[in-house]
């Protein structure tokens, strides 16, 4: 039996990496995303276009503005002197932040503050003009405190004191590459399982196969091996790039990672297994894996966190695999996750890949025969 | 004549296969559900530790302050370390601690500090929870100087206007580019496989033989589906304003003319990849790379371009999504503003005719 389930994984692997295309498949998209992924997945804002609208010539104004000038979020790409033109810079995005003075702005700060300055920024993106606001926020901020301590006046009886752990710096891509090791590991493994059976039968191979004296436990057996070392052998790459070239801080430990690496990759080969017995072509299995592939991606706090959906979705999710190793691969990346908290995530993902692998059997035989 | 024959080739073709009423009408419905309720940058009932290590009156009005927010599901703690184990098991976003000696700190010259510690992990997500606290903070201090007595002067203090989605809603931002992306994928990536097929199964070859000319055959091909695409287009608006409650402060007129030449684009490149690929699994890949995955990551859909390093926002103005999702970002959420819609369409007509002449141009030669 084992000879023969040997005999077929080697023919497997021979088919996927004998094919051009599919080749290509295994490598060509995976860097692709992983490179435009890296450089364009981000919240973080820079270089946001700013207008400034300053009516007071006094000090104190020019000295705010010169603090907004210094951010690295903002840049100031120009001035305009009248109300009318604030319409003209915003609606056309040409600016995404206005900052406007008005002309009493260094008489209220002496003698009658507080004075104030207006922020108008663009909310077709809410989630920029969310950070904008915070930014621009604390630089308000510390030029009170600043303004406070140099000229006598009382600071506020308590202040924040801010420390982000993990990532000290906030940076998005220290939470999206981690990421993109279970969304690019998930989508070649679909891929490959889900196209395996589909395209034989296209070609009339899987006839033949069904004539030899391997049972359909051994066809499942030996069609989930190489999908199973070529979904570790994927993520494996992204992890190193993720290390070697976007300097993304490895804190955890390398054996926990592969457990919850492998189990992952099992849970996601049951659901290609499934989708590839469905599929009377090609072409529908392409349909079948990126309807699946979306959903599990969207559900899954790759992009977005799973706390803000609503409770109902909050409860699906608890089917999805990737939700799963997301916590441990960005755990053991970030937060040197011990090993009774992966366990804790390693547990619903396995009890998922025995019901998945199974569901694929039961498929198997039937569609066998 | 044979323009009309055609067409009704190609209807019945989409009518009887389900797969493609599936990708035209049910997929559209179903991914803006799920996008729209399962995609949400807003962060509400964010569970916070919070550490009072002495309590006094005035760290229970701070807490109160918390509490009152609907952005906060505070949890007190009794101490740090009970805190700390929250956060790394990842049971609370964020520890607000105030420390034995904040009420009395609270006089003193330089004031009492509130430490707050956030779970980095999540950027994003760590950088809204700090500007909540920050404004619980401040909200904090105002109700106690009035409370005092005096009012609360700062030097300066800011008065912020968000135009165009003042309850910054991010599903007003998010729901109108999901359609961007949707109708990339009925256009594109529908397109692509469906003519694929046809190219691997040798049944244009045979269409070929027959008097049709190369102009005919494309419009064809391109007529029944862009009726698909707009009917998937027309689904999502109804669904975007109806189902989610997004305003719509342009005028129908334009958001129509903007989706019809994006939806040429769009299907100019399905097909285009179809003539090159003439392989469905080829241009499946194809059309997911070149295609699918800009219009979701290069769009500004998500993710902000102006932010992205030159290189990358280069390369964001040869994705046909990118001048849809600003059209449709403006025209839903601040009306039509034509130097921003005309600049898009623009582009879209540029793109529309690129992708419809080259593809006229591969058709041909391949024929020969």
């Amino acid at each position: 039996m084992w000879n023969r389930i040997r005999a077929l994984i080697i023919k497997e692997f021979h088919a996927v990496w004998r094919d051009k295309k599919s080749r290509f498949v295994l490598i060509v998209p995976p860097l692709i995303q992983l490179l435009i992924f890296g450089y364009a997945a981000s919240f973080d804002v820079n270089h946001l276009a700013t207008v400034i609208f300053n009516e007071d010539d006094g000090l104190p104004a020019r000295e705010l503005v010169a603090r907004f000038e210094g951010a690295p979020a903002f840049e100031v790409i120009g001035h305009i002197s009248r109300e009318a033109e604030i319409a003209q810079v915003i609606d056309p995005r040409r600016a995404r932040l206005l900052i406007h003075i008005g002309p009493t702005f260094s008489r209220d700060i002496r003698i009658n503050p507080p004075a104030k300055v207006q922020l108008i920024v663009d909310g077709r993106e809410s989630n920029t003009s969310l950070i904008v606001l915070g930014y621009a926020g604390r630089i308000v901020a510390d030029f009170n405190s600043e303004w406070a301590k140099s000229h006598g006046e009382p600071l506020p009886p308590a202040h924040l004191v801010v420390r982000s752990w993990f990532n000290p710096n906030l940076e998005s891509r220290w939470f999206f590459i981690p990421g993109l090791v279970a969304l690019l590991t998930l989508v070649v493994t679909i891929v490959v399982t889900a196209l395996s059976v589909a395209r034989e039968r296209e070609v009339g191979t899987f006839e033949q196969l069904l004539v030899t004296p391997l049972r359909p436990l051994e066809i499942l057996v030996g069609k989930a091996t190489p999908a199973l070392v070529i979904g570790v052998a994927e993520g494996t790459l992204i992890v190193i790039v993720g290390i070697l070239w976007f300097a993304i801080p490895f804190r955890g430990d390398v054996g926990l990672l592969y457990a919850g690496l492998v189990v992952y990759v099992l849970a996601v080969i049951g659901v290609g297994l499934m989708i590839s017995s469905i599929c009377r072509t090609q072409q529908q299995a392409i349909l079948g894996a990126f309807l699946f592939i979306m959903p599990a991606v969207i559900l899954s706090g790759f992009a977005t966190p799973i706390a803000n959906m609503p409770e109902a979705i909050q409860h699906l999710t608890l089917v999805n695999p990737m939700r799963y190793f997301l916590v441990i691969v960005r755990g053991i990346f970030l937060e040197g996750l011990s090993t009774e908290l992966v366990f804790r995530q390693l547990w619903p993902m396995a009890a998922i890949a025995l019901v998945n692998l199974a569901g694929a059997a039961v498929m198997f035989r039937h569609r066998l025969s | 004549m044979r323009l009309r024959g055609l067409i009704r080739k190609e209807t019945f073709q989409i009518v009887r296969d389900p797969s493609s009423i599936l990708i035209g009408f049910v997929l559209p419905v179903v991914l803006l559900l799920l996008f729209g309720y399962g995609v949400s940058l807003d962060a509400k009932h964010v569970p916070v530790a919070l550490v009072i290590e002495n309590p006094t009156a005035e760290t229970s009005s701070f807490a109160a302050s918390l509490a009152g927010s609907e952005y906060f599901a505070p949890q007190a703690v009794p101490h740090r370390p009970a805190a700390e184990r929250a956060l790394a098991e990842g049971r609370v976003q964020a520890i607000v601690v105030l420390s034995s000696n904040f009420t009395r700190q609270l006089p003193s010259a330089d004031g009492a500090p509130i430490q707050l510690i956030v779970n980095g992990t999540d950027a994003n997500t760590a950088r809204i929870i700090s500007g909540y606290v920050d404004g619980a903070w401040q909200n904090w201090l105002e109700h106690t100087a009035l409370d005092a007595g005096r009012a609360l002067a700062p030097p300066v203090i800011v008065e912020q206007r968000v135009w165009f989605n003042p309850e910054v809603s991010s599903r007003n931002f998010l729901v109108p580019g999901l359609m961007a992306i949707i109708m990339t994928l009925i256009g594109t990536l529908l397109t692509a496989l469906v003519v694929a097929r046809e190219w691997e199964r040798g049944t244009l070859e045979a269409l070929m033989v027959t008097p049709v000319r190369i102009g005919e055959f494309l419009l064809g091909k391109l007529i029944p589906y862009f009726v698909l695409g707009m009917g998937g287009m027309a689904a999502s608006t109804v669904m975007a304003v109806w189902v989610f409650g997004v305003p719509f402060r342009g005028t129908f007129l334009v958001l129509l003319l903007v989706s019809s030449l994006f939806m040429l684009a769009a299907l100019g490149m399905g097909l285009l990849i179809s003539t090159v690929t003439k392989n469905q699994f080829a241009a499946g890949q194809v059309a997911i790379i070149v295609a699918f995955l800009p219009a979701f990551m290069l769009s500004g859909f998500l993710f902000d371009i102006a932010s992205m390093p030159t290189v990358v926002w280069g390369i964001t103005h040869i994705v046909p999504a990118r001048y849809f999702v600003s059209s449709l970002q403006t025209l839903f959420l601040a009306g039509n503003i034509w130097s921003v819609v005309a600049t898009d369409m623009a582009a879209l007509a540029m793109m529309a005719v690129f992708f419809l002449g080259l593809t006229r141009r591969k058709t041909r030669k391949s024929l020969e």
